[in-house]
C-alpha cells in the first residue's frame, strides 16, 4: 500500500511531529514500506482469538488510594527549560 | 585483570587478590584508551566509580560484602541515574539528568556493584543496529567496521572488548540478545515481569524487559538474581520468589528435552551461523539433553505483528516529550503547537520519527481494528504456539540472529531490511518468555550466538543449559584480539 503526502502529513501533525517539506518524500516511502510488510498479518486466520491484553494473562494489581509520592517539584523542574514561581512556561495559549 | 569474567571477579575480590579500587582504575584506563575507537560510553562517571570502589573495599574489610561489592558494571543509558545525565541515545535527552534512580540501578547499587558509567544505545532502543544514536555508532571490537547490534550495542560492544564485566540492557524485540551473539557474549532477557521497569525509559511498555550482558551464564545469574523481584512502583512487576540462579546453574542436562525450531533453520539463516548451531546441540545432546524438532507455525508473522503493537506503544509513550516539563525545547516557539512540533521533530531523530508515524496510524480512527487488534490477535496465535511446543520440550533453542555482525551502513537505507534481523528473537517478547543468547562459534572471524528460551520464569533452566554448554565449550572465553586484548 503506498501513503500519499497528504496522509504522512497529517499522520505527523497527529503525532505533532514537525517534519520538513524536504523529508516528506522519504517517509511516504519508508512508512509505506512498513505498512506494506505488516498488512501480512491479513493472512492468518484470527478468527475467535481473542486480542492479547498481556502475554502472561496477569490483571493489574490495585493498592490503597493513598498519597505515596512526596512533593519534589523543585528537583523535577531542574530538567525544565522554561519555569517561572513553580510553574511551566509555555508560549500564550488564550489571548 | 579485565580479561576475568564476573563471578571470577568476584571471587578475586572477596580472596583479595587486588581491590576494587585496583580493577577500577584499571577499567577507567582502558576505557580512556580504547572508546575513542569504539563509543561504547555515552557517559564516564569515573571519579563517582573510584569513590564507590573505595567504599566497596572499606566495606569489604568490615566483612560485610555480597558477592557482587567493588564490582564494576555499566548501565544501558536508558536506566535512570540520579545525578548523572540520562540521554537514552536522544537529543531529545541529551541534557537530561535523572532526579531519582531506576529500580534496577538502586538494586545493584545496595549490592555493592560500582558503576563505571552509562551505554551508548540507539534512540529510546529503537534500532538493532546502534545506528540510530543521537551520539554517533557503536563499533563492534571483533571488526570496527562493524555494528555490535543493538539497541543494546553499548554494553555489548564494552562487555565484549573487556572495558567492563557486565552490563545492563534492555530487549523489546531482541535488544539484549541480538547484540550478544554479534559480540560474541552472553546476554539474558527474563520473562516480562521479572525485573521492575521502574525508571527504565519506556519503549513499548507491554514488551519491555530489563536483563543483563555479561561475559558467562554464571555472570548473568549473579546479577539477574540481584535485580530481579517484585516493586510495587511498576504495577507489571510480578510478585513471585526469585529462585537462586547460581544453584541451578549445575543441574545435570540428563533427560532435559530440547526443542529446535524448524522454522528457523530454513531459508534466511546464513548456512555457517546454522552450522555453528547444529554443533553447539550436538555438545548439548553429548551432556544428554534429548533433542528433538518443534514447530511453531505462526512464528513467522511475529516481526510484522511486533511492527503494530511495538510502535503504536511506542507512539503513546513518547508523547510525553513535549519540551515542557523536561526534555529538548525548541527555540522561539510561535505558539505552543509549534511548541510542541518543532521540540518532538528535532529532538527526534528519522528512526524514532518514522516508528512514532507507524505507531499514530496503525492506532487512527479506521485502522485500530485492522492493525492493532488483529495484530493482538497474531499475538495470542504466537504464544500459543510456544505454549503448545512447552509441553513436548523443557527449551526451545535455535540462532539468536540469521548472519554475523554487518557493516555499519550496509541496512540503513531500508527499516524493513533492518527490522528482519530480529526474526528470531522477536516472538519471545510478544509471548512475554525468557530468552538468552550464548556465543557458539565463529563466522569468518565473527562470533554468532544460540538462543535458548525457557517457559515463563524459567530462567535458571536456560541459565543451566547455557552454563553447561559454557562447561564444555570455550566460545564465551574468547575475546577480541589487537588493541582490545
Amino acid at each position: 500500500m503506498k501513503l500519499t503526502r497528504d496522509e504522512v502529513e497529517s499522520i505527523a501533525h497527529l503525532a505533532r511531529l514537525g517534519i520538513s517539506s524536504a523529508e516528506v518524500p522519504a517517509y511516504v516511502d519508508n512508512l509505506s514500506r512498513i505498512i506494506d510488510f505488516v498488512q501480512q498479518l491479513e493472512q492468518s486466520d484470527t478468527e475467535g482469538v481473542t486480542p492479547m491484553a498481556h502475554p502472561l494473562e496477569m490483571t493489574q494489581p490495585l493498592r490503597e488510594d493513598v498519597v505515596t509520592e512526596k512533593d519534589q517539584r523543585a528537583l523535577y523542574q531542574e530538567n525544565a527549560k522554561a519555569v517561572d514561581a513553580g510553574l511551566y512556561l509555555v508560549p500564550r495559549v488564550i489571548e | 585483570m579485565h580479561a576475568m569474567s564476573l563471578a571470577r571477579i568476584s571471587r578475586a575480590l572477596s580472596a583479595g587478590e587486588f581491590s576494587s579500587e585496583e580493577l577500577v582504575s584499571h577499567l577507567l584506563e582502558r576505557i580512556g584508551r580504547l572508546d575513542g575507537e569504539l563509543n561504547a560510553f555515552i557517559t564516564v562517571t569515573g571519579e563517582a566509580a573510584l569513590a564507590a570502589a573505595r567504599a566497596a573495599d572499606q566495606a569489604r574489610g568490615r566483612g560485610d560484602a555480597g558477592p557482587l561489592c567493588g564490582v564494576p558494571i555499566a548501565h544501558k543509558d536508558i536506566f535512570c541515574t540520579a545525578g548523572v545525565r540520562t540521554s537514552c541515545g536522544s537529543r531529545m535527552l541529551d541534557d537530561f539528568v535523572s532526579p531519582y534512580d531506576a529500580t534496577v540501578v538502586e538494586r545493584l547499587r545496595e549490592a555493592g556493584v560500582v558503576m563505571l558509567g552509562k551505554t551508548n544505545m540507539d534512540e529510546f532502543a529503537m534500532g538493532s543496529s546502534n545506528e540510530t544514536s543521537f551520539y554517533g555508532p557503536v563499533r563492534n571490537p571483533w571488526d570496527t567496521a562493524r555494528v555490535p547490534g543493538g539497541s543494546s550495542g553499548g554494553s555489548a560492544a564494552a562487555v565484549a572488548a573487556r572495558l567492563v564485566p557486565g552490563a545492563t540492557g534492555t530487549d523489546t524485540g531482541g535488544s539484549i540478545r541480538q547484540p550478544a551473539a554479534l559480540a560474541g557474549i552472553t546476554g539474558i532477557k527474563p520473562t516480562y515481569g521479572r525485573i521492575s521497569r521502574y525508571g527504565m525509559i519506556a519503549f513499548a511498555s507491554s514488551l519491555d524487559q530489563a536483563g543483563t550482558l555479561t561475559q558467562t551464564a554464571e555472570d548473568a545469574a549473579l546479577m539477574l538474581g540481584a535485580m530481579s523481584g517484585h516493586d510495587p512502583r511498576d504495577s507489571t512487576s510480578v510478585d513471585a520468589p526469585v529462585p537462586d540462579y547460581l544453584e541451578a546453574l549445575d543441574a545435570p542436562l540428563e533427560g532435559v528435552r530440547i526443542g529446535l525450531v524448524e522454522e528457523f533453520m530454513g531459508a534466511g539463516l546464513d548456512a555457517a551461523n546454522a552450522a555453528a548451531v547444529e554443533e553447539a546441540l550436538k555438545v548439548l545432546e553429548g551432556l544428554g539433553a534429548q533433542l528433538q524438532r518443534i514447530s511453531l507455525p505462526s512464528i513467522g508473522l511475529s516481526v510484522p505483528a511486533y511492527y503494530v503493537v511495538a510502535p503504536a506503544e511506542c507512539s503513546s509513550n513518547l508523547s510525553r516529550f513535549d519540551g515542557v516539563r523536561f526534555g529538548y525545547r525548541a527555540d522561539s516557539p510561535r505558539d505552543l503547537e509549534d511548541l510542541y512540533k518543532r521540540s518532538r521533530g528535532e529532538g527526534f531523530g528519522a528512526e524514532v520519527k518514522r516508528r512514532i508515524m507507524t505507531g499514530t496510524y496503525v492506532l487512527s480512527a479506521g485502522y485500530y481494528d485492522a492493525y492493532y487488534l488483529k495484530a493482538q490477535r497474531v499475538r495470542q496465535l504466537i504464544a500459543a504456539d510456544f505454549r503448545r511446543a512447552f509441553e513436548q520440550v523443557d527449551v526451545i533453542v535455535g540462532p539468536t540472529t540469521p548472519t554475523a555482525a554487518f557493516e555499519i551502513g550496509a541496512k540503513t537505507d531500508d527499516p524493513v531490511t533492518m527490522y528482519l534481523n530480529d526474526i528470531y528473537t522477536i516472538g519471545v517478547n510478544l509471548a512475554g518468555l525468557p530468552g538468552l543468547s550464548a556465543p557458539c562459534g565463529f563466522v569468518d572471524g565473527l562470533p554468532v550466538g544460540l538462543q535458548i528460551v525457557g517457559r515463563a520464569f524459567d530462567e535458571g533452566r536456560i541459565l543451566n543449559v547455557a552454563h553447561r554448554f559454557q562447561q564444555e565449550t570455550d566460545w564465551h572465553a574468547r575475546a577480541p584480539g589487537g588493541a582490545f586484548a
